[in-house]
């Protein structure tokens, strides 16, 4: 109710995150958003677009491309981008491959989620931006949730979680160097299920892969993958088909899916509610790595 | 939404009250717990340890403390909470700040078999001075005094007494055992002479919408929208409520408006914008606002000052606050010079003891210190407004974040009357041109020749030169740095002056100094006044050769020191709005120059 000034958990949410998106775009000089097609970062687009209003977003997405790619998500990945108006700018790992800056991995589970990083910095460096949007949340993992919303990266890219500048208020510290830059997190404080209730209430679309909808898939290490062309079937493992949606979206290779009957973001809402099990432990094998395996990556400069 | 920053050390167990917390609501999910399992079976502990859950750095679980500030989140059938647990180690005090200042209410963790401890006390006043007005008491390990009402009894009268002193308006307590999980989320068995209800459900009714401030309307000025045919000014609403209609005036000009529309994120209209909406407002008058400015009532305004009281808390071990260092303030959407004037005492946050005799802040300390800003900064007193209150200081050395401030109420004598009269009902609008240079430069020819002109053409002005005043506003000062930098800084506020009341101010004055010339050139921008910085640059050996009053000659011959341009320097203009030179030809020719610029939209 507007009479009691007060306001519910999402629009407190969606206030908050696009203050910081208007702090950013006023004392940077050349912000890029992160997009990966996955529903935070359509989320975090679909903010900075009403951050602006009537204006365009004033900065362009950045999209760090493995080369793994579910084709639904690139397909929408360039609807996105052409129905907002902004700049695609994309920094592929494949172009790291193939001047040996990176090396690709090896093996039926070959992925080229830490290759990313390489590729990520190389892209905010190649286009001298200055800061760069993340759609990371705390409640995602505990290394980020010792994340601050502007997250400072030195000249190689790195987190120190030791040596965070503290951050009070509503007043951001962005100071830094050149070659320096600053991770801005405007989703910090939002949970998964904050995510999709607001989907549901501002009508955002997604890939289709984040609704139910029948597929090849395989079980691999306490997961379902989905049968894509980059998966290489191990010895015992067959593929069958099944009704699943993705919870989180990234690198083919290590993003596992769920078994669902949900096809609306109403009955995600209720599927995710219930869930006893984060999305990251669900789906992601990158995190697996072990239980500092989120932290390792964010100190080299990961996402 | 509730925010609330918890604090006690790990032998109180907070850890395990907040895992409690968030594994009784089903907060915590299926593999977070197992992996708390298979660490705590790895460290041989019997139980999980729940403490494990809010540890996220290696070095944390490592070491068994927590290093960092760490979000969680839990959302109740009722209510979103965001607890920020803020660790009770090393940089304690850092910690609790960074997390009370943005929480509604404070948990306080007390272990029952020691009572209150000096470090509750300390977090009690942290949170007090952080404006959190509710404040948890949990009586933790109540079964280890046998679940005694006697106990809990003398600790909360303890509390109480020492609460007095505080500015609390709602104290709770709350006997638990977080190991057991009584009365955290359900209400214990064990203790039936407690009345009150599980922490949790406190947690959830507690009421917080009532401690924002919905009376002051402020709306600083965080980013200006520009579209085809529009221009809006978006901001975070800070205090008070604003509606369409409404009149208002952008402070620090003055310039008086009405509200014509105000929008939410994506075009949504709003009726009422109260904090914290981020809107969008569109004012009836095309106004010049920009990021940093404050829209607010006309009979309703906040403080406009450059003297501003706080209390300070220190936050790094690379450095300590000391008088007369520099730093930039970050305040609202502005961010301004600020020199460390003076620490007033640093307090004793265990015995809330002044010391007036300190001459510095570390790490963890907190005090009262006066500072000056560069510009003026438009504010309330942070018991008034968290958000018009609050800055932080940043190192331009190493570009960290060194202090958290919280201004206190300006003294009665030092408060800005405001004016009736805005700026667009003068007749003229006024500016301030500065010419700076050698002496015996052609400062005051060319300065009396743009005077004459301006005057001709029926445009107010007034020149002010440097030479004419040392005879009486300036008459107490020498030629020392600090008398060259106050007669630079008097001149510049008798310029301002003139300009505000719609004249245009010639100033002629050698002021060989860059940085007095930019704060005065940053007191006129701040205040919506045009200042044009004239460089006359006439070479010194022309100069000497003019002399026409003898000065160089003295100085040669040692009769004056610290003459400019003989042994005392001049420091060049960086970025002169104009330049003037011998070439550029008589007087008259350059006061042409002088006023084609003047003239110019």
């Amino acid at each position: 109710m507007t009479t009691a000034y007060e306001l519910s958990p999402v629009r407190a949410l969606e206030a908050e995150s696009v203050h910081v998106l208007r702090e950013v775009a006023a004392t940077f000089e050349r912000p890029a958003l992160l997009f990966s097609g996955g529903k935070d970062s359509v989320v975090l687009l679909h903010l900075a677009a009403k951050a602006f209003w009537p204006a365009p977003v004033p900065f362009p997405v950045l999209h760090v491309d493995t080369g793994h790619n579910f084709d639904e998500v690139l397909e929408f990945r360039d609807r996105a981008v052409a129905r907002f108006g902004v700049r695609l700018v994309v920094a592929a790992v494949q172009d790291d491959i193939d001047a040996g800056r990176a090396v690709e991995e090896t093996g039926p589970r070959a992925s080229r989620n830490r290759l990313q990083t390489i590729t990520l910095l190389r892209g905010i460096a190649e286009n001298g931006f200055d800061a760069a949007f993340g759609g990371a949340r705390r409640d995602e993992e505990k290394a980020r949730a010792k994340e601050r919303v502007f997250s400072f990266r030195d000249e190689y890219g790195q987190w120190d979680p030791r040596n965070q500048r503290p951050e009070l208020w509503n007043l951001y510290n962005g100071a830094h160097r050149k070659g320096e830059h600053i991770r801005v997190f405007p989703l910090s404080n939002w949970t998964e299920l904050d995510i999709w209730r607001y989907i549901a209430a501002e009508r955002i679309e997604l890939p289709s892969l984040y609704y139910a909808h029948r597929r090849p898939v395989v079980h691999r290490d306490g997961m379902l993958l989905a049968r894509t062309r980059f998966i290489t079937l191990l010895e015992g493992e067959e593929s069958f088909e099944a009704s699943v949606r993705f919870r989180t979206v990234g690198d083919a290779t290590c993003t596992g899916c769920v078994e669902s009957t949900a096809t609306t973001a109403e009955s995600v809402i209720t599927e995710v509610a219930a869930s006893r099990i984060t999305e990251r432990g669900a789906t992601r094998a990158d995190d697996r790595i072990s239980e500092a395996g989120m932290e390792d990556r964010k100190k080299e400069g990961y996402f | 939404m509730l925010r609330l920053a918890t604090a006690g050390s790990v032998d109180d167990g907070k850890s395990t009250l907040i895992g409690r917390l968030l594994h009784d609501s089903k907060a915590i999910f299926a593999d977070q717990l197992a992996a708390v399992e298979r660490t705590s079976r790895a460290r041989g502990e019997d139980e999980p340890n729940l403490a494990l859950l809010t540890d996220g750095l290696r070095a944390e679980r490592e070491q068994g403390i927590t290093i960092d500030v760490a979000y969680r989140y839990l959302v109740t059938p009722k209510r979103k909470i965001i607890i920020a647990d803020t660790p009770g180690h090393v940089q304690y005090t850092r910690n609790m700040v960074t997390g009370a200042s943005t929480a509604d209410l404070a948990l306080i963790l007390v272990d029952a078999r020691k009572g209150i401890v000096e470090q509750s006390r300390r977090h009690a006043f942290i949170a007090s001075l952080l404006g959190v007005s509710h404040l948890v008491l949990c009586v933790n390990k109540m079964d280890l005094v046998d679940w005694s009402a006697e106990r809990f009894a003398e600790i909360r009268e303890e509390f109480r007494r020492f609460a007095m002193k505080l500015t609390v308006t709602d104290l709770a307590f709350v006997p638990v055992s977080a190991l057991h999980g009584d009365n955290v989320v359900q209400r214990s068995a064990n203790m039936p002479w407690y009345e009150g209800t599980s922490l949790l459900h406190h947690l959830e009714e507690v009421h917080v919408a009532s401690d924002r401030n919905l009376i002051d309307a402020r709306l600083p000025v965080q980013y200006v929208i520009r579209a085809q045919g529009f221009r809006g000014y978006a901001g975070t609403v800070a205090g008070g409520v604003l509606k369409p209609g409404d009149e208002v005036v952008v402070l620090p000009a003055g310039f008086p408006s009405r509200i014509r529309e105000i929008w939410g994120p994506g075009g949504e209209p709003v009726d009422e914008a109260f904090p914290p909406q981020a809107v969008t407002v569109r004012l009836d008058d095309e106004l010049d606002v920009a990021r940093g400015d404050l829209i607010c009532r006309p009979h309703n305004r906040p403080h406009v000052g450059q003297d501003i009281d706080a209390m300070v808390c220190w936050l790094t071990e690379r450095s300590t606050l000391t008088p007369g260092a520099r730093y930039t303030m970050r305040h609202t959407t502005r961010s301004v010079r600020a020199q460390v004037h003076d620490l007033t005492y640093r307090i004793d946050v265990n015995t809330l003891h002044r010391d007036e005799a300190a001459e510095s802040l570390s790490l963890n300390e907190i005090g009262r210190v006066r500072l000056r800003t560069q510009a003026p900064l438009l504010f309330d007193s942070y018991r008034r407004n968290r958000s018009t209150g609050s800055f932080i200081l940043v190192d331009d050395a190493t570009n960290n974040t060194v202090a958290a401030g919280m201004i206190t109420e300006p003294s009665a004598s030092v408060v800005w009357h405001p004016t009736a009269v805005g700026r667009a009902d003068r007749a003229t609008r006024g500016m301030t041109v500065w010419l700076t240079g050698l002496s015996a430069s052609g400062k005051s020819t060319v300065a009396a020749e743009l005077e004459r002109r301006l005057v001709l053409a029926g445009r107010p002005a007034y020149r002010l030169d440097g030479d004419n005043l040392r005879h009486g506003l300036n008459a107490g000062l020498g030629f020392s740095p600090q008398d060259r930098a106050e007669n630079v800084r008097r001149v510049g506020e008798v310029a301002q002056l003139f300009a505000v009341a719609g004249l245009v101010a010639v100033v002629s004055l050698i002021s060989p100094y860059r940085a007095d010339r930019d704060l005065v050139r940053a007191r006129h921008v701040a205040a919506g006044l045009d200042f044009l910085e004239v460089f006359v640059d006439t070479p010194v050996d022309v100069c000497e050769a003019r002399d026409p009053k003898g000065m160089y000659a003295r100085a040669r011959a040692g009769e004056i020191t610290g003459f400019t341009g003989v042994d005392d320097p001049y420091e060049v203009p960086a970025e002169p709005a104009l330049v003037l030179r011998p070439e550029d030809g008589d007087p008259a020719a350059m006061a042409a120059k002088v006023l084609a610029l003047l003239d110019r939209p």
